[in-house]
Formats: C-alpha cells, structure tokens, sequence
C-alpha cells in the first residue's frame, strides 16, 4: 500500500535532486532551469498529496497557482537567457563571471 | 456582497492594478515615446495608492483590522505602514530612473509599469494572510524585480545581475514553497490564523519543523540575511543604478515585512522555534555584512554589503520576539529606507564628463573640496549607517538593541554592538577618501534638480533635525507593531 510517506519520500528526493541540480551543474544555465521546475514539480506534488491525506481541496488549488507562476518564471527565465546570450555569446555557468567580490 | 466588500477594502490594490493595466496600454501603443508621461502617471498612481493605504495606519490602531477575501488578506496598520514605505521607495525609483535611462537612451516604456506591477505584489505580500496569498504577493514582486535588474539590455552586467538574481531568486522561491507545502501538510491549513491554532505551544512534529524551517530559509533569501546573502552585491552591482535603488528600499521592506508576520503570527505561537534560527542570521549578517565590505572598492557593492549588516540589525529587533522589537524594527526600516535613498541619490550624482557612472571609491578622492554638498551629503549617510550619534541612524539602532536586552537577550546585543564597529570602520573609510585623500576631480556630472531636492530631504531627516519625529515615527511603529500582536 502506498501511503502518504511514500510521496512526501518521493518529493524530498525530488526537491534533493533539484537544489543539488542548481549548485553540482558547471555546464548549462538550462540545467539549472530545469532543476527549478523540478523543484517546484516536488512541491506540487508534496501539495497534492496532502491535499488528498487531508480530504482537504486548498492543497490542489495551492498547486494550480504553483503551475500557473511556473509557467510565469520559465518564461521570464528564458527571456533573461537570451538577452544574456546575446550579450555574451555563451550559456555555460563557469562564464557568469563577470562580476566578484 | 462579501466580495464588493473585499473589493473596496483592498482599494489601494485596485488602483494599482487597474492602472497598470491600462498603462500597458498605453504604452502598447505609444511605445517608448510614452516613458516619460507614463512615469509620471505612475508617479500620480503611487501617491494615491499611499493616501488609500493611510486610513488603516491609524483607524486600525492596535487591532480591529479588515479583513478582505475570506481572510486572505489583512489590512491592518502594520500592512498599511509597510506600504508607505513600499510606496515611498517604489515613487523614489520613478523620479530618479527617467534622467538615468535617458543617458543610455534606454528610457524604456515598461519600466515604470514594472515597478508598479512590483509595487502591487509587495502590497500583497504585507497584507498577506494566508500562505497562497503570501506566495503570489511574492511572485508578483519577484518577477517584475528579475525583469528590473535585467532592463539595461545592451549592458552585459545587467543581464548577468539579471540572470544571478533570476536564479537565486527561483531557488529561493522554491524552498520557500517546499517550506509552505511541509506546512500546510502538517497543519492542515494555509491560512495563518488557522497555522497557529494548529501548532499550539507544544512541541513540534519533525514536519512541521522542517516546514518552518524552509519558510525561513527560503525569506531569508529574500531579505539577503546570511547565509543567502550571495547574491545581493553581484546584483546591486550590476543592476542599473535606479533599479538598485529600488531593491535596495521596497523589496527589502516588504520581505522583512513578510518576515515578521509570518513568524510572530503564523509560528507566534512557538518562538523558540524559529528564535534560535534568526539570532544566528542576525549575527552572521552583521559579521559578514561588516568583514565582507572592508575589501570593497566598488560604492554599490560597498552598500550591498550595508544593507547586509543592516538587515542583521533588523532582524535582532525580530529575535527579540515581542511588540517592542517589533515596533523597533520598523522604525529601522523606515530610516534605513531614508538612507538607501539618500545613498543611491549620491551614487546616481557620481558621473565622470561623458556621464558615465563612477563607482569606484578611489576615484572620489578629495571630493569634499570639488563637490563639497556632495560630500557632505554622503558622509551624513555613511555617519548615520554606522549609527554614530548625533545622526538619526543612530536612533534605529538604539531602539532594536533596547528592545533585545529588554527581552533578555544581553549577550546578543553586545554581539551586535561590537560588530557595529566593525561596521563602523568601512564606513569612515569611505569618508576619509572623502575628505582627506588627494583630490582627483572624476566627479564632474550635475544633478538634476529632483534629485538634490530628495537629496536634502533625506540628509534632513538623517540629519539630528530627525529626533523631531521620533515621537511620531514611533507612534506609528508602535500602533503597527501592535496591529501585528492582535491575533484574531
């Protein structure tokens, strides 16, 4: 029987997997795009499953909105990409250098 | 006829986003012809949207808040305090952005309603009364603020300040979120009322830790206290200088805003859950905010780090857990805000003849004898960031470290207090170069005439002319943080 802890289990690996996308990724401002919606995908699902343990609806609402600003944010994410490639010629994560201190 | 009723009690909303709305429009079709006319709408839209919030500074004193959209949203002195100050950065950012972009001839139609859009959602987030209504507040505010930092185009360290803080920003928004999602799962509810009645006094269940845990992480982010405050000096920097004013004044009180409700309203009921966590992002902020800025030649990356140190302070107001820290820590904010303005005025005035931006600290040698106003000005600021006496500064800092040993947290006061003259020695630094270096004569650019009069309105409340209103300052903090204390 799977139960609650199996998806919250699931969601954790999930949203492990996603911050460690964002920090191990030396290659591709992409990668770390997608590790954000895999994060975001992990709480959805956390959202909805507990929604569903609960018998209580805010939880699947809640995950409609998180969908909707995912949505939102990929866009705006994509549209900074481009115009940084424009400028730089490059996507790789090594090269977001141009600034340190 | 609840929902007309939400309606009107979320005016300053309404008009805000209708006009933005309509401004789009606009410039839709007048494109970047328009900027100017519609700054200066946005400008008129801001005023009224402060003189709808105001009634609820003082009509909502000490409790009796409206409560709009089934308890969504919370309008109560505290909200209405934090959004004037939201306004005020937010009106900061329109008057001084047009001079700036027309210089790059990058005076873009868009600008005006981003801050707008940003302004709205930060509303949202101080009103928020709910974790859905947190959320979108919050969204809304931080993808107008990546677009922001990215407006300068053609310049390559906007768009990489963009992207950084594009980033960060998500990954932020995500713990947050995920933080939100252990929440509702271990209480049952979003709604912060319904939060704090779930959890009680007891003990904690691990989820509903780890829950708050992650919410704290993932504001912390958003108010740049450390340990995620990496992103903040790359952004300041490489962010057009009007847009770091704005991130630097309203986000940053919105965040600390949201903050505050969410942990002495939602997780009220178990400080010592969430005290432990602020104490050690308060101190690490105030050591690194004043060891990371000793290094700093660059002035915006110099008040990045300021405005790290500055949020640890703040958040020693947090740590103390009761009405008084609270109350202190708005009034903090307020004049922090005032000094972010006063500094980001002098940064935007530091030109060479071609009008490009001087950042470089070296490179104001001697000023006080070429620009002496200018000097002075800046030396008011850097004077009262270090929260030396005579100046208003001095004031915020004063009230927040009264506020911790009132709540019997000596030793985290004295901390602090020490690490202030840390603090203290980057910001003589900057005021040594100032007044006793070589001069060499880069600043040449003049002002605009907006400009100098913020300039001297904020040296004036800095100024010790600003004890005047420290009666009514703390008026208004105290019946807000009271407003944040009346649970439901």
């Amino acid at each position: 029987m799977i139960g609650i802890g199996h998806y919250v289990g699931v969601s954790a690996i999930m949203f492990v997997l996603g911050v460690l996308g964002i920090f191990l990724n030396r290659k591709n401002v992409i990668i770390i795009l997608m590790a954000i919606e895999l994060i975001l995908l992990s709480v959805n699902l956390n959202l909805v499953a507990f929604s569903a343990y609960l018998h209580d609806l805010v939880g699947q609402i809640f995950a409609m909105f998180v969908l909707t600003v995912a949505a939102g944010e990929a866009a705006i994410g994509l549209a900074i990409l481009v115009i940084y490639f424009r400028g730089r010629g490059t996507i790789a994560v090594d090269d977001v250098n141009r600034m340190k201190g | 006829m609840d929902f007309l009723h939400s309606l009107f009690a979320v005016s300053a909303e309404d008009l805000l986003s209708t006009s933005v709305l309509v401004l789009l429009l606009v410039a839709a079709w007048g494109g970047d012809k328009a900027s100017r006319a519609i700054s200066i709408v946005a400008f008129a839209v801001l005023v009224g949207a402060a003189a709808l919030a105001v009634p609820a500074l003082t009509a909502g004193a000490g409790g009796a808040a409206t409560s709009a959209f089934g308890g969504h949203i919370k309008l109560d002195a505290f909200a209405a305090f934090a959004k004037l100050l939201i306004y005020v950065g937010s009106g900061v950012t329109l008057i001084v952005a047009p001079a700036y972009f027309d210089r790059f001839k990058a005076m873009r139609a868009e600008f005006p309603l981003l801050i707008l859009l940003a302004a709205l959602g930060m509303g949202i987030m101080v009103s928020a009364n709910d974790l859905l209504t947190l959320y979108i507040g919050l969204e809304l505010n931080s993808l107008a603020a990546y677009v922001l930092a990215a407006i300068l185009r053609a310049d390559g360290r906007s768009a990489e300040a963009g992207l950084k803080y594009f980033v960060l920003g998500s990954l932020a928004s995500g713990i947050l979120l995920y933080g939100i999602s252990l929440t509702y799962g271990f209480t049952g509810t979003t709604s912060f009322d319904g939060i704090r009645v779930a959890l009680g006094t007891g003990a904690l269940s691990i989820g509903a830790t780890f829950g708050l845990v992650f919410v704290l992480a993932g504001l912390a982010f958003k108010i740049s206290a450390a340990p995620f405050h990496m992103w903040t000096p790359d952004v300041y920097e490489g962010a057009p200088a009007p847009v770091t004013t704005f991130f630097a004044t309203a986000p940053k009180v919105a965040a600390l805003a949201l903050l505050m409700r969410v942990s002495l309203d939602a997780f009220g009921g178990q400080p010592g859950a969430w005290q432990q966590i602020v104490i050690f992002a308060s101190l690490l902020s105030i050591v690194i905010g004043a060891l990371g800025a000793i290094g700093q030649d660059n002035i915006k990356r110099l008040l990045a780090y300021s405005s790290i140190n500055n949020v640890g302070f703040m958040l020693i107001g947090l740590a103390a857990g009761t009405a008084a820290g609270a109350s202190a820590m708005l009034v903090y904010l307020a004049i922090y805000v005032v000094s972010s303005v006063a500094a980001f005025v002098v940064v935007l005035a530091l030109r060479d003849e071609a009008g490009n931006a001087i950042e470089s600290i070296a490179q104001l040698g001697g000023l006080s004898r070429t620009r002496p106003w200018l000097a002075a000005a800046l030396a008011v600021v850097m004077f009262s960031l270090a929260g030396i006496p005579p100046l208003f500064g001095f004031w915020g800092k004063f009230l927040v470290f009264q506020a911790a040993v009132q709540a019997h947290l000596v030793v985290l006061a004295a901390l602090g207090i020490a690490a202030s003259v840390i603090g203290a020695f980057y910001y003589l630094k900057v005021v040594k170069v100032l007044y006793f270096d070589d001069a060499t004569d880069a600043v040449q650019g003049r002002e605009e005439l907006a400009n100098r009069a913020l300039l001297l309105g904020s040296s004036l409340f800095l100024s010790p002319l600003g004890y005047l209103l420290t009666p009514w300052l703390g008026n208004l903090a105290g019946s807000a943080a009271a407003a944040l204390f009346h649970f439901a």
